[in-house]
């Protein structure tokens, strides 16, 4: 195997640690569906985005101050004294930003081409975990500026564990390391801040593995049946990839230079201040679909079931409708019992998927306003679409939907398409 | 299409920090800013400007508690006037040879250096209340960042005093602004036509000097603003040519697959 390689220093290296040989089968000579359109481009560019978080984030890191008193003004200080400092905080704040674009785009591909399905199971657990631990991170980063939604955002969703039975409130002292947010909070956020991005990147790694045991899905769902039907990833996707990376920092470099401030509240450009609640108290935008969620329990409904509020709260329930709404996404491999994977060949889970995304949407824009009136109503049929979708329309579906004749392979459906 | 749609719902879906939040009082009149658009910079005689009318009017009351004396020399003004400026300033000496920091109680002094903050009106917040009425004179230095709106906002306040409407209950001490939530504000008018006479020789309304002090406070914000979007029309001229570069690349190497 090593003798591949013509530079005696890595064939020498390569014999006793086959490193090389190891990126040459996982980047070179992996043998890649060749029928990969551009919504394949997310994996890789997120890969690239967990790096430039880590290495922005770990600069930053060197001139942070996290403590409650001088924490906000580090921030401003790497703004305007650190060199280049406003760059790599922009880079940064923009950064997380884009993580969660490309992620849910990401998921998304993944949810209409069904790459959950059989055997990529555990591929798919893995992206969620990776999901929800990019979601902790994010939260715990957006409190160490130490703005006014860092400290309230922070109180809002930590409070959401008092509704843990009986031990509720003193999980809640033990996350805040006291009696309200405060700077054994901040210092443990910090250190949490920094831990999470290494256990997304180990994650990453699971998923890479699992997902080059099965190699890709494609946007037939049908599986890989010979060499006809691959390229090998370099020079094919590497090109790719690297154009798709040009588009996405063009993006990226676009907001962070000229609208650094779009995906950020005004209010955490306000020293926090525990005496002060801001008039909205709204998450990050990637977390308004789940904010939608958690304020979707109205009380009564709740009341109206008599012996429920001895058991469960409002609150309550709205803390179970949002973490279970992640949850489930794990069991989206045993939900959908169709046997054809890519919605290209499901008229009607076609259909299905874009209302699904549509509803996502849309309850991300009622998570970002007051709750109150029609928002609410809708916040509430949108927040039950989401569960009936993946509990009853997908199952539904995989049962009774009549799908259309797949192509014989990969290579086969190329070449349809060349030939029409 | 599918794709385009997806695209757009994406898009949408960007979009909502924008929509969220409508805000509470009326539009903001939008005013023509030196530092708007990708080419945006920061007009040297209106900083200058600004600068006076903070120093003069605002800074009675207001801190701009992240600036330096020695920024003043990012406006235009040389070393020597910014030494020259913090000079005129008192700050807290720190402790002297008798480890004192406080004589019969008062904080001994002395006078700023350019490595200075910007000294504050008020020792701390409470003392900050006690001279306003109760009310906490925000610090100015993020302003601009910290309200929807940014410099239009600044303007809109300082421009925006009125009669109260008939009915409107005002309480003691407040003022009627119309761009304040809530239309109450603890802030009197702070600019009086030609309260000040400018070191340039503008004419000094109140809507030119709201416009400058704005200008100002924008800078106060954003000092990286003008190298931000200098080096950012760099990167992205690069990035766009690279770009394509690496389209044609893509379409070649493709061109043999089938």
């Amino acid at each position: 195997m090593s003798s591949e390689f013509k530079n005696p220093v890595i064939r020498w290296i390569d014999h006793r640690l086959p490193v090389f040989t190891m990126m040459e089968h996982s980047a070179v000579t992996y043998p890649t569906p060749k029928n990969l359109n551009y919504w394949w481009n997310f994996g890789s560019l997120a890969g690239i985005v967990l790096v430039v978080m880590i290495l922005s984030g770990i600069f930053l890191a060197m001139n942070y101050t996290p403590h409650t008193s001088l924490a906000f003004d580090s921030v401003e200080r790497i703004m305007r004294d650190v060199n280049y400092g406003w760059l790599l905080r922009y880079l940064h704040m923009n950064g997380a930003s884009m993580f969660f674009v490309v992620v849910y785009i990401h998921i998304f591909r993944g949810m209409y081409y069904g790459s959950y399905k059989d055997p990529r199971e555990l591929l798919w657990i893995i992206g969620v975990l990776i999901f929800l631990t990019m979601m902790a991170t994010a939260f715990v980063g957006y409190t160490l500026p130490w703005g006014q939604m860092s400290f309230w955002g922070a109180t809002v969703i930590t409070n959401l564990f008092s509704v843990v039975p009986i031990v509720g409130d003193y999980i809640v002292q033990w996350l805040w390391g006291g009696f309200s947010v405060d700077n054994p909070t901040l210092n443990r956020f910090f250190a949490l801040h920094y831990l999470l991005p290494f256990v997304i990147f180990a994650l990453v790694a699971l998923h890479l593995v699992a997902l080059h045991q099965h190699k890709s899905n494609n946007p037939t769902g049908v599986e890989i049946k010979g060499d006809r039907d691959t390229i090998p990833f370099h020079p094919y996707y590497t090109v790719k990839d690297a154009f798709g990376l040009g588009v996405f920092l063009l993006i990226y470099l676009g907001f962070t230079f000229f609208a650094p401030n779009f995906f950020g509240e005004p209010d955490n450009y306000v020293a926090a201040n525990p005496l002060v609640t801001p008039a909205h108290i709204v998450p990050e935008w990637y977390f308004l679909p789940f904010y939608a969620m958690l304020r979707s329990v109205p009380d009564n409904f709740i009341d109206a079931w008599g012996i429920l509020p001895i058991i469960i709260s409002a609150k309550a329930a709205g803390v179970c409708i949002m973490f279970g709404s992640i949850i489930l996404l794990m069991f989206l491999p045993w939900l959908d019992t169709s046997k054809v994977r890519s919605a290209n060949f499901r008229p009607v889970y076609k259909w299905a998927f874009w209302l699904f995304l549509f509803n996502y949407i849309l309850l991300g824009y009622i998570g970002g306003q007051p709750p109150e009136g029609a928002m609410l109503t809708i916040g509430r049929v949108s927040t039950f679409w989401y569960f009936f979708h993946l509990l009853v329309v997908v199952p539904f579906l995989g049962k009774y939907e009549r799908t259309l004749p797949l192509p014989e392979s990969i290579s086969a459906a190329v070449m349809a398409k060349e030939s029409k | 299409m599918k794709t385009t749609l997806f695209a757009a719902l994406i898009a949408g879906a960007l979009a909502f920090p924008a929509v969220t939040n409508a805000s509470e009082g009326p539009k903001l009149p939008a005013q023509k800013w030196s530092f708007d658009g990708p080419t945006g910079h920061f007009d040297r005689a209106q900083m200058k400007r600004g600068w006076q009318v903070f120093k003069s009017v605002c800074a009675a009351c207001h801190s701009a508690h992240q600036l330096y004396y020695r920024n003043l020399v990012e406006l235009g003004f040389s070393e020597a006037e910014a030494k020259q400026i913090a000079a005129g300033d008192n700050v807290p000496a720190g402790p002297n040879e008798a480890g004192e920091t406080h004589v019969d109680g008062q904080p001994i002094m002395r006078p700023a250096q350019p490595s200075d903050k910007i000294a504050p009106p008020y020792a701390n917040p409470a003392a900050a209340r006690a001279a306003n009425n109760g009310a906490l004179p925000p610090d100015l230095s993020l302003i601009t960042k910290a309200r929807k709106g940014g410099a239009d906002y600044v303007h809109a306040i300082l421009t925006g005093y009125k009669e109260p409407p008939a009915g409107f209950q005002l309480q003691a001490g407040m003022n009627y602004n119309e761009y304040f939530a809530g239309h109450q504000i603890a802030m009197p008018a702070p600019l009086v036509e030609g309260a000040i006479t400018f070191e340039d020789g503008t004419n000094a309304t109140v809507d030119q000097m709201a416009k400058d002090v704005s200008a100002f406070l924008t800078w106060a914000a954003e000092p990286e603003l003008e190298e931000r979007k200098r080096m950012g029309i760099k990167i992205l001229a690069f990035l766009l040519v690279f770009t394509a570069l690496l389209f044609a690349l893509k379409r070649r190497i493709w061109s043999d697959v089938h």
